[in-house]
């Protein structure tokens, strides 16, 4: 099991399209993916777990990786969240 | 025998063509439990419905996509996402293999989740519940083996008649057979009455009744600019409307070659003709009209019908959007007018005997200082983005004026702070609907960058005449004297510290008021989109020099028959 921890510094937070498309690439993964924010978490292949936790500017979320290809999955999510401009 | 139908015009012009009714199915079902043994084969088939209901969203999405263009096909792009959704299939699977039936199953997951979204504070957040909506809708259909209307199909003239249109619905309607909208519910800011506005046919809604009015096939006229709706209309109605709508073409013709001109009187002055809007949907009209910019944002679409407040960002793209549609032509943007009789849900207002003269607008605003923060914060950051002027409302005395600008350079210095680009030389200004603001425009002329005259309320508020009571409706008399002195007061006020004047009530798109508008040396005037093109003509026709020996006759005459004589007879005389 692998696990990062982000700190969101987007204006709008984890919503609208950088939600869509982080799920879209979590989704390629075998591993199952979790995100925390909040003491809450969600199916990170879910659009509606992730979107239902609401994330804002400003939050600390932490990902959780669990499978044969747990390393790239993270790598990709941590890749995806830069890219969308979510981690500063 | 035909029926006539009284809706809100929401999308102008008239449509005459065979009804087609796009009325939900009965999607309901009895509750019904599952063995053991009986539910794998029901996940097979809520498997299977599953599949279909994929490649029919799919589709959609592709003749979206062709038609209304990559925007609007993102709705189902959404909900494709929404059916591959492990945490929205696998709660719903697990509930079969629980006993429930599949249906059953379907909207008990889909209620959590509408629960979940519909409570968020978010706006973005309550739009994803309709697709949640939307989309469940047509897995339950499938599931029940009931077909959805199909509007893709239609291949021949017709008007729409429906409960309500949701987004997948418009999208899926080809425009070249579409004539017009007639719908039970809604509003002039409904999904379907913006739909109609942008692909320009007529709409009325609201209607309450049409679809139990309407069959199939009825023809059916669409009045959209008078909020008309004739069912099952015979040969001479029919008739009637075809001879009026020809008209109207040849009309709207003749002025559409006025779009591109400059509003110029026959003696070479010219008028800034603008357009009032409410949403930022509105541009695209105030833009085919030709007007020269927006004389009246009116911003409280973003307060009304909702139960949280916008957030800044949230109006700060509508600012932005707005400015970045109008390319640098000016627009002026009212800020909160609401409280009195205008309810917003989200604020906790007390109810008053006397609304008009009551907590609302500038004086419910600088009393709710964090609320009125959030509004300049967003119209100072989308400043950058166009020509963006600040008006402020039923301002009466000069300390509510100071008080305003002082929250709005505040709110400036904060953001410059933070780094944040603002631009310098906004204009603001206020509207002027409060007597005292009229008498006293010689000292407001000193402080504010220009007026705006709200006819409406200046109207009611110097006849003592609540414009919704109808036993006092006579005193409504935009063109009595009383009122054209007040007028006159505040342009040569205005002018007199080379500050400009404006007016964006009714009164500024009326042609009987024109005359004695251009008289007056109103230097802009703002109406509903539609009227732009007709004042340009009328204006054109003027000649300012006239008008002001109207004027002049009109500010001495006793009463308001008077001045209509007199504009009748000086506008004869051309």
């Amino acid at each position: 099991m692998e696990q990062k921890s982000y700190f969101i510094t987007d204006e709008t937070g984890i919503h609208a399209r950088p939600a869509t498309i982080l799920v879209q690439t979590a989704s390629k993964f075998d591993s199952d993916l979790q995100l925390e924010y909040n003491g809450k978490k969600v199916n990170l292949k879910s659009i509606m777990g992730v979107m239902s936790l609401g994330v804002g500017k400003d939050s600390e979320v932490t990902v959780y990786a669990d499978g044969n290809d747990e390393e790239e999955a993270l790598q990709a999510v941590t890749d995806t969240l830069s890219k969308e401009g979510l981690t500063g | 025998m035909s029926k006539i139908l009284k809706g809100i015009g929401a999308s102008d012009g008239i449509a005459i063509s065979k009804a087609y009714s796009l009325v939900e199915p009965d999607l309901n079902f009895t509750k019904t439990s599952i063995d053991g043994s009986a539910s794998a084969d029901e996940v097979q088939k809520f498997k299977n419905s599953l599949h279909e209901t994929k490649v029919e969203v799919t589709k959609i999405r592709n003749y979206a996509e062709e038609t209304v263009g990559p925007e609007h096909a993102a709705i189902f792009e959404a909900h494709l996402m929404v059916l591959d959704d492990p945490e929205f299939v696998g709660p719903i699977e697990e509930k079969i293999t629980g006993g429930h039936s599949a249906p059953q199953a379907l909207v008990e997951v889909r209620d959590q989740y509408l629960k979940t979204f519909e409570e968020m504070d978010n706006e973005y957040m309550r739009e994803r519940a309709a697709d949640i909506k939307d989309v469940s809708k047509r897995l339950l259909a499938h599931l029940l083996g009931r077909t959805l209307p199909d509007p893709a199909s239609i291949d021949e003239e017709v008007i729409i008649v429906a409960d309500d249109l949701t987004p997948s619905d418009t999208a899926q309607l080809d425009k070249r057979f579409v004539k017009g909208f007639v719908t039970n519910a809604g509003g002039r800011t409904s999904h379907s009455a913006i739909m109609a506005r942008s692909l320009e046919i007529p709409a009325v809604v609201g209607t309450k009744e049409v679809t139990s009015a309407v069959n199939d096939g009825d023809i059916v006229i669409v009045d959209g600019t008078a909020g008309d709706v004739i069912a099952g209309a015979d040969e001479k109605e029919i008739k009637a409307y075809e001879l009026k709508t020809n008209e109207l073409k040849r009309e709207r013709e003749t002025l559409l070659e006025l779009k591109d001109d400059e509003t110029e009187t026959q003696d070479g002055i010219t008028v800034e003709l603008g357009a009032n809007i409410g949403t930022p949907d509105d541009v695209e009209g105030v833009l085919a009209n030709g007007a020269e910019g927006i004389g009246l944002f009116r911003t409280e679409f973003l307060y009304m019908g909702r139960d949280k407040l916008p957030t800044e960002d949230e109006q700060y793209e509508a600012y932005k959007t707005v400015l970045e549609k109008m390319d640098d032509k000016p627009v002026v943007v009212r800020t909160i007018d609401i409280g009195g009789d205008k309810e917003v849900p989200a604020l906790d207002m007390p109810k008053e005997l006397n609304p008009f003269l009551g907590y609302r607008a500038i004086r419910m605003a600088l009393g709710n200082k964090e609320l009125f923060r959030t509004q300049l914060r967003a119209l100072l950051r989308a400043s950058v983005h166009g020509n963006l002027k600040i008006m402020f409302p039923m301002i009466a005395t000069i300390q509510e004026f100071e008080e305003a600008k002082a929250l709005l350079i505040e709110c400036r210095d904060e953001l410059k702070a933070d780094k944040v680009d603002v631009k310098d030389d906004i204009e603001t200004g206020i509207m002027v609907e409060i007597p005292s603001a009229a008498i006293l425009a010689d000292e407001f002329a000193k402080v504010v960058d220009f007026f705006s005259i709200g006819t409406n309320d200046l109207i009611q508020y110097t006849f003592a005449a609540d414009r919704m009571n109808e036993n006092v409706s006579y005193l409504y008399q935009p063109y009595h004297p009383a009122l054209l002195r007040l007028i006159d007061n505040v342009v040569k006020a205005a002018h007199r510290e080379d500050k400009w004047v404006g007016m964006c009530g009714e009164m500024a798109g009326d042609s009987t008021a024109m005359p004695l508008l251009i008289g007056l040396g109103l230097d802009e005037l703002s109406m509903s989109a539609g009227s732009v093109l007709k004042a340009r003509s009328q204006i054109k026709n003027l000649k300012k020099t006239d008008m002001e020996h109207l004027v002049e006759a009109a500010l001495r005459s006793p009463d308001s028959d008077t001045v209509t004589a007199l504009v009748k007879e000086y506008t004869e005389r051309l």
